[in-house]
């Protein structure tokens, strides 16, 4: 049941998401089981002076443990990673985390394109880079650097998502290799897992 | 537009303003130095061989330089629970031992924090208790700091968090409106001595009750911010306070067993051993 034609050599699932992503979102972390073999790093826009909350709602249903990381904090597999409210959240050679409270992106903070970015360069082709529904055009550069690194692109499909500028911003600047729904995402996800066994 | 640099590239950048400048960028965080660098290239639609030469043959740009490099971007009271953590608990800490203190913030920036600090120490009583130190290593933002004049749209957050913090007024019965800006009463001031002071090169230069260094060291890396720590280390005195960024952590550094956490959600710690 190969469809994807993938391998372990990936390191890291990089996930954005904005206006109705919620969702999408908690229906792939409840479906992902705790042994999923790759950290999973979210930035998602969310409000800027909202500290807490988040990371509970997205727990509830998930079975990877979730948390917001600290500044240079070290990047594990098995773990999902929140963007924190009003940072932005990047990758580091050394496979941490950084964060910074540079100007918005996007009108954004954290601002995906950021934590995109930054994982292309480090990933480059052992990553998957994935957006999802969204109002902006956020995230659109981030899928493109991470095609243009090597990686695999993926975009909710826009006739599922609530807003659909998101992906299709991404799909009109960069190739993208899979417009999947959510329940496709997942089936993607659960075959790559298959790999790491 | 660039979109990407080499390490190879920016080890030119920092390699040459150490050399000619004394500033050291070697252990800047990479990713967020290479977007500051990338953005100094946008702006002033340049190539990195251009910056090379606009470094190496004006030596005034490197203010201008420092003033885009460096993040400026914050808020007053941000992290109100921060704020009243400093009112309930550390301010009336530190007033049992000392009725004179001292703070100094260290990476001051445009000085919200600094203004924040005095409405709050002059709303408690306690503004001529307190001699403030605020530091940057851009002379640029100090000066506007000194100034504490702001955007007026960036007051409506300000007010936000305010309120939030719980003060006891408004905002607005310490800043007038001019031109589009608030202006900051400069009494508000009076006990501040705003000093150019880089935390990479620059020594220890007085000792503190109160350090706050609140989302300064995330541009740093790990080798760092251990250094930055120990410079901290030195300038509090034995049961002073070091404050850093929410999201901030020590646990790595060699000094943290100094230090005991005083409030693990607002990262508020305590010198307890020399």
């Amino acid at each position: 049941m190969s469809r994807y034609n993938l391998n372990n050599s990936y390191k890291a699932i990089v996930i954005g998401g904005s206006a109705g992503s919620f969702q999408g979102i908690i229906k792939i972390l409840s479906q992902l089981s705790a042994d999923f073999p790759l950290p999973i790093i979210m930035a998602l826009h969310r409000l800027k002076h909202v500290r807490h909350g988040f990371v509970e709602a997205l727990s509830i249903k998930s079975n990877i443990k979730i948390s917001e990381p600290e500044d240079k904090e070290s990047i594990r597999k098995g773990m999902a990673y929140l963007a924190p409210a009003n940072y932005h959240l990047s990758v580091e050679l050394g496979n941490y985390f950084s964060l910074s409270t540079e100007e918005m992106v996007n009108n954004s903070r954290p601002a995906i394109d950021i934590t995109l970015g930054s994982a292309a360069y480090l990933y480059r082709t052992k990553l998957v880079g994935i957006l999802l529904s969204g109002a902006n055009r956020d995230g659109a550069l981030g899928m493109k650097q991470i095609k243009d690194k090597g990686g695999i692109t993926i975009i909710q499909d826009p006739a599922e998502c609530m807003i659909d500028t998101m992906p299709k911003a991404a799909q009109s600047i960069t190739t993208i290799d899979h417009t999947l729904g959510i329940d496709s995402i997942v089936a993607f996800l659960k075959e790559l897992q298959q790999h790491y066994k | 537009m660039i979109t990407d640099l080499d390490i190879a590239d920016l080890k030119k950048v920092t390699e040459l303003i150490l050399q000619q400048h004394g500033y050291d960028f070697r252990d800047y965080a990479l990713s967020s130095f290479k977007r500051r660098v990338l953005r100094i290239l946008e702006l002033g639609g340049l190539t990195i061989d251009s910056l090379l030469k606009k470094i190496a043959d004006q030596p005034g740009y490197i203010n201008e330089f420092l003033d885009e490099l460096t993040v400026n971007v914050t808020e007053m009271f941000r992290d109100p629970g921060f704020w009243r953590l400093l009112h309930e608990e550390i301010i009336p800490g530190i007033l049992l031992n000392n009725k004179q203190f001292k703070i100094w913030h260290a990476g001051c920036s445009s000085g919200e924090e600094v203004i924040s600090m005095n409405i709050m120490l002059k709303e408690m009583g306690l503004q001529d208790n307190v001699s403030i130190i605020a530091t940057d290593i851009d002379t640029a933002i100090l000066d506007k700091a000194r100034a504490a004049t702001y955007g007026i749209k960036n007051m409506e957050v300000n007010e936000k968090n305010y309120i939030r913090f719980q003060g006891k007024h408004s905002l607005k019965n310490y800043y007038r409106e001019e031109n589009g800006k608030a202006v900051f009463n400069s009494e508000l001031l009076r006990n501040v001595s705003f000093r150019k002071h880089d935390l990479v090169v620059g020594e220890a230069f007085n000792k503190f009750d109160l350090i706050l260094c609140r989302n300064v060291m995330i541009y740093f890396n790990q080798t760092l911010q251990n250094q930055v720590l120990k410079k901290f280390h030195g300038s509090l005195f034995k049961y002073g306070y070091l404050a850093i960024g929410t999201k901030e952590s020590l646990i790595w550094c060699e000094y943290v067993n100094r230090f005991i956490v005083v409030n693990q959600e607002e990262k508020v710690y305590k010198k307890i051993k020399d």
